[in-house]
């Protein structure tokens, strides 16, 4: 009895989930803030995102674009604000059921368990995502998420070091590394971190192209300081400074912006 | 504190998986396993239960240990109590001499019930501590421990107090009574045995894979899906039932069970057992008990003999400990390791040597 009546209620909830799904944005943030004892790394941030749009966050170090990624992950949450992820309010999800409901996110500095093979990363990072977490069995061969991640290390160019330990990585491939554990599963939205820093130009192309191939109803917001890449990548754009936004556009009009220019351009990141 | 290393491999894709197996353990496996199986022809009964059975008993509760500290870094010092407790269970619902308490079911009823309430004690006392880190997980383990020290000695009703529970004797079945010495010896190896497997099988599961990586980097675990708290408080539950299962082994092997065998003293000889041993991989534990159980059984002798008080064991165990701990971080295996890494490297040298010397002839013009 009870327990049909938690199915019901549970089938509503999730058919609530999708209505709200349906007309949601993918991200919605209201007056978030979040501070460090007295400094205020987000100020009011009011901030919304359609599902499959790409967007570009730009800001001079310690703008607080990272932070930003930190509450709407929970991996810092917010001091207060509200955030949605498509239509859910998650405000106070731990950061593992927000990833369940389809987020990802990049690290700025790679967080990878360096100890474990590629394979074993990607393997890691299906299996989080899916019910079998727990599971003591050890995967068998023709197991299904083995087979994700092989081709997710596929994708990021990485299958002549599958077996590799994470530790004797090249950087450039630490961070192909990093895209990759964000792709896993079914993500709905991805948060990238800056995925170009340090990368030779042809990494950079490889990144571009990635990007660029994503199925089309996955959205992303990606921090980048590299113009060139975040430009190409994105169809609108987010301008931070001292943990406030301060003008939102298309890419077109943001490059061409005379405050811009000023703050941001001219700061020595052009 | 020495870590677990991170297993990598995942089900041999070889077709003849048996025959790999069998290589990939190595010759020293294969001779001490059959050192181990023969043991009850080379040996007397006193070795083979008193200080065989008994460290490999030992071995089993500090394997609970290692698995939880090398894997998931948890230092619990609950493991003992978790052990004690399934003893008690075992002579609570079994039979025992103490027959106003012991319920007198069937020694598998007991058995389960026994593993059942321990692992769900051991997994509780997890769920406690499981939000602390580093010496604050040890003092709430080691609060949890002396609180159940404390209610079996003054608890009369169920735990019987400072006397505990005596008559307790190993079942017979199968047409075997396996308190006899040879077979008590084999039904101890055959259960370490398994428990050793256990663990490393689930290490390379994908559930000891992800309570790794919970060790190295529970942010990231959070960032990928994982419940980083679930997680550990599982890692608590199978680290708590091979305990419960060793405890009934202890039960057996000692015939009685009193307070003490939960005390705070048992409790630490737990963790400085698998410390000495080395906590990077299962066999450590069961190294480190041996040696604490030939620590405790021969120093009144060695002692004695350099004109010592010989109830100064503990003594020799504290200072064996130290001068590990201080010279190999990972134990005893950590020794050995280091052992054979330096004879395969003079080996290697020489065989270098050897091919230059053999070349030189040719190579001069
Ligand atoms: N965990 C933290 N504790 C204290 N202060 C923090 C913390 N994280 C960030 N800050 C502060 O918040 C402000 C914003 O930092 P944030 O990392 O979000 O900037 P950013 O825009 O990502 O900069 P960058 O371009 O350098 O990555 C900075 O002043 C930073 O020092
Ligand atoms: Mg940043």
């Amino acid at each position: 009895m009870s327990r049909a009546m938690s199915r019901d209620s549970s089938l509503a909830v999730a058919s609530e989930r999708l209505a709200a799904a349906g007309s949601a944005n993918a991200l919605e943030l209201r007056g978030v803030s979040r501070l460090f004892g007295a400094l205020a790394a987000l100020s009011d941030i009011t901030l919304s995102v359609r599902p499959g749009e790409r967007r570009a966050v730009l800001g001079s170090n310690g703008a607080g674009k990272t932070t930003l990624f930190n509450c709407i992950t929970g991996d810092f949450p917010p001091t207060s604000g509200i955030i949605r992820f498509f239509g859910e309010d998650v405000t106070a999800f731990p950061p593992q059921e927000r990833i369940r409901r389809g987020l990802r996110r990049t690290y700025q500095i790679s967080s990878l368990f360096t100890g474990l093979s590629v394979l074993d990363n990607v393997y890691l990072a299906c299996r989080g995502v899916s019910r079998s977490r727990f599971s003591l069995l050890r995967p068998r061969r023709d197991d299904a998420l083995m087979a994700a991640a092989e081709g997710l290390v596929e994708a990021v160019h990485l299958s002549a070091v599958r077996d590799q330990l994470v530790g004797e990585l090249a950087y450039g491939q630490q961070r192909q590394l990093e895209i990759a554990l964000a792709l896993s599963g079914a993500p709905r939205f991805i948060l990238f971190d800056e995925p170009a820093a340090g990368l030779s130009p042809t990494e950079r192309r490889d990144l571009v192209h990635i990007l660029t191939s994503l199925p089309a109803h996955i959205g992303y917001i990606i921090i980048e300081h590299d113009m060139d890449v975040a430009l190409r990548v994105v169809e609108s754009v987010t301008m931070m400074h001292n943990g406030r936004i301060f003008k939102e556009g298309r890419p077109e009009e943001i490059e061409t912006d005379p405050e811009v220019q000023e703050l941001y351009l001219g700061g020595g990141h052009g | 504190m020495a870590i677990a290393e991170h297993p990598s491999a995942y089900p041999a894709r070889r077709p003849d998986r048996l025959g790999a197996a069998i290589a990939r353990q190595g010759t020293a496996f294969w001779v001490a396993a059959a050192l181990l199986l023969l043991m009850p022809l080379l040996v007397s009964s006193f070795w083979l239960v008193q200080i065989l059975a008994y460290a490999m008993i030992l071995g089993m509760i500090a394997l609970s240990l290692m698995f939880l500290a090398g894997y998931g870094g948890i230092v619990s010092l609950v493991q003992m109590t978790v052990a004690a407790l399934a003893g008690y269970v075992v002579a609570i619902f079994g039979h025992s001499a103490i027959t106003q308490i012991s319920l007198g079911w069937p020694w598998w009823a007991a058995v389960i019930v026994a593993v059942l309430i321990a692992t769900a004690f051991g997994t509780l006392s997890g769920a406690l501590s499981v939000r602390t880190e580093g010496i604050y997980t040890i003092m709430i383990t080691l609060a949890i421990a002396s609180a159940f020290y404390y209610l079996t000695l003054q608890n009369y009703t169920v735990f019987n107090g400072f006397s505990g529970f005596n008559g307790i004797t190993p079942p017979v079945f199968l047409g075997v009574d396996w308190g006899e010495n040879i077979p008590f010896y084999y039904l101890v190896l055959g259960c370490s045995a398994l428990a050793c497997w256990a663990v490393v099988y689930v290490a390379r599961a994908p559930f000891g894979l992800a309570l790794q990586g919970t060790r190295d980097n529970p942010r990231r675990m959070a960032a990928l899906g994982f419940d980083v708290t679930a997680h550990k408080i599982a890692a608590y539950a199978f680290a708590s039932a091979l305990a419960a299962f060793a405890g009934v082994l202890l039960v057996w092997y000692q015939r009685q069970i009193s307070p003490g065998t939960g005390g705070v003293g048992p409790v630490v000889d737990i963790l400085i057992i698998a410390v000495v041993g080395g906590l990077s991989r299962p066999i450590g534990p069961f190294i480190g008990a041996l040696v604490y159980v030939l620590l405790r059984t021969f120093s009144l002798d060695l002692l004695e003999w350099v004109g010592l008080d010989g109830k100064r064991f503990q003594l020799l165990i504290g200072l064996g400990f130290l001068v590990i701990v201080l010279f190999s971080p990972d134990g005893l295996i950590g020794i050995w390791r280091r052992i054979t890494e330096r004879a395969r490297r003079s080996r290697e040298a020489r065989a270098a040597q050897m091919r230059i010397g053999g070349d030189a002839p040719g190579g001069t013009p």
